[in-house]
């Protein structure tokens, strides 16, 4: 699958108008959180509201016939797009957090980081057997955090239909890692190098 | 807000479900709080759904511009409520996570403080806004976002939550501001 998807159920051209509004209103700052990292800032897409909006439909007009029964966003920025899509498509939607913010019974599912480890927590009884997932995160790197939050999902009976994001690193290969667990990913944009003015 | 009878019944029908879709988790954080989890609200596409129309049939007619949501769960409610009033979503966010230039504010917690940040330039003198988050409790956290919002020349039109811990008297600590709650818990 291609980095930068053209919907099927659109023109071509109106996709990538939009996918052009979409990659102009991202926002490039060097150098954080540590020096060489060229992060990759959603805020200003936040701070267009057609281009806000644009994202979000173009999310639910791939997946609102797929039969998606939950979206799960990954805390903190799977939750400014999770939603709004769960909304459009009338889909459940499930936060998987950082340890410890979840007030009910959870499960847990560890996962490394570059020095380190986190964890990903679900509550119990979110997701039921049967249930079909959507995962959503603003950006996969390594894909770390995506397959943890994919463990999760399958661990409570969900199949992962896919894993969607606004941005992908693709140097840092989070394509074939949830490729190697079978898992197709649906992007809008690649990251950018420019810091933008 | 304004209402006949009949969409007065509409509106309780759908504060009813809202209401009743919340979960409480005794002792939570810790022991004597009984914690209110919206996390249960989420799974119900009807009584989120109706969540998020009750907040914007209210600010619709108001000119709101920002839509200012306090992380995390403020992220999950905001943003719904700024693209259906064709708004900027501003992120208020725990301290170093937003990556560009920020102001702070500090504010008080029962043992110690905290800081919240929101992006430099992200909101402009004299935009009307909403501040979101899920509770009120004390209001120590949406008085600090008021004065952050403040400080940047914003107009701060409202606060609204989906649920006000009355007993706590938020309302009293946010000064002149109104706060709005859909469902008010004792």
């Amino acid at each position: 699958m291609s980095a930068c998807n053209n919907n099927n159920n659109n023109n071509n051209g109106d996709s990538s108008d939009r996918i052009t509004g979409i990659k102009s209103a991202l926002r490039v700052i060097p150098n954080f959180p540590k020096p060489g990292i060229m992060f990759q800032d959603i805020t200003t897409l936040l701070l267009d509201p057609k281009a806000f909006k644009d994202t979000i439909d173009l999310f639910v007009e791939r997946y609102k016939h797929e039969h998606i029964s939950v979206i799960a966003g990954i805390e903190a920025r799977g939750f400014i797009f999770g939603p709004s899509i769960a909304l459009a498509i009338g889909a459940k939607f499930v936060p998987l957090r950082k340890p410890k913010k979840l007030p009910g019974e959870v499960i847990s599912e560890k996962y490394t980081l570059e020095y380190g480890s986190d964890c990903l927590e679900m509550h119990v009884g979110a997701v039921e057997s049967g249930d079909r997932a959507l995962i959503v995160d603003d950006l996969i790197a390594t894909g770390g955090t995506l397959c943890a939050a994919m463990n999760l999902l399958e661990r409570a009976g969900a199949e992962v239909v896919e894993c969607a994001c606004v941005i992908e690193v693709p140097e840092l290969k989070g394509r074939e890692r949830l490729r190697s667990h079978g898992k197709p990913l649906y992007v809008l944009v690649e990251s950018q190098f420019e810091p933008s003015s | 807000m304004s209402a006949t009878n009949s969409d007065q019944s509409v509106t309780d029908d759908r504060v009813a479900r809202i209401a009743s879709s919340i979960r409480v988790i005794p002792d939570f954080p810790k022991p004597g709080i009984m914690f209110q989890d919206i996390t249960t609200m989420l799974l119900d596409p009807v009584a989120f759904k109706d969540t998020i129309d009750l907040f914007v049939e209210r600010y619709r007619e108001k000119d709101i511009s920002v839509v200012a949501g306090v992380e995390a769960r403020g992220f999950i409610f905001g943003p719904p409520i700024a693209l259906a009033l064709g708004a900027k979503f501003v992120p208020i966010r725990k301290p170093n996570k937003l990556p560009g230039a920020v102001i702070s504010e500090e504010y008080s917690l029962e043992y110690g403080t905290d800081k919240m940040e929101m992006h430099v330039g992200a909101v402009q003198t004299g935009e009307r806004v909403l501040i979101i988050d899920d509770l009120i409790a004390t209001g120590g956290t949406l008085a600090a976002a008021i004065k952050l919002l403040e400080r940047v020349g914003a107009n701060v039109v409202e606060c609204a939550c989906v649920i006000e811990l009355a007993d706590l008297k938020g309302r009293d600590h946010l000064g002149d501001k109104p706060v709005f709650v859909l469902v008010s818990s004792t």
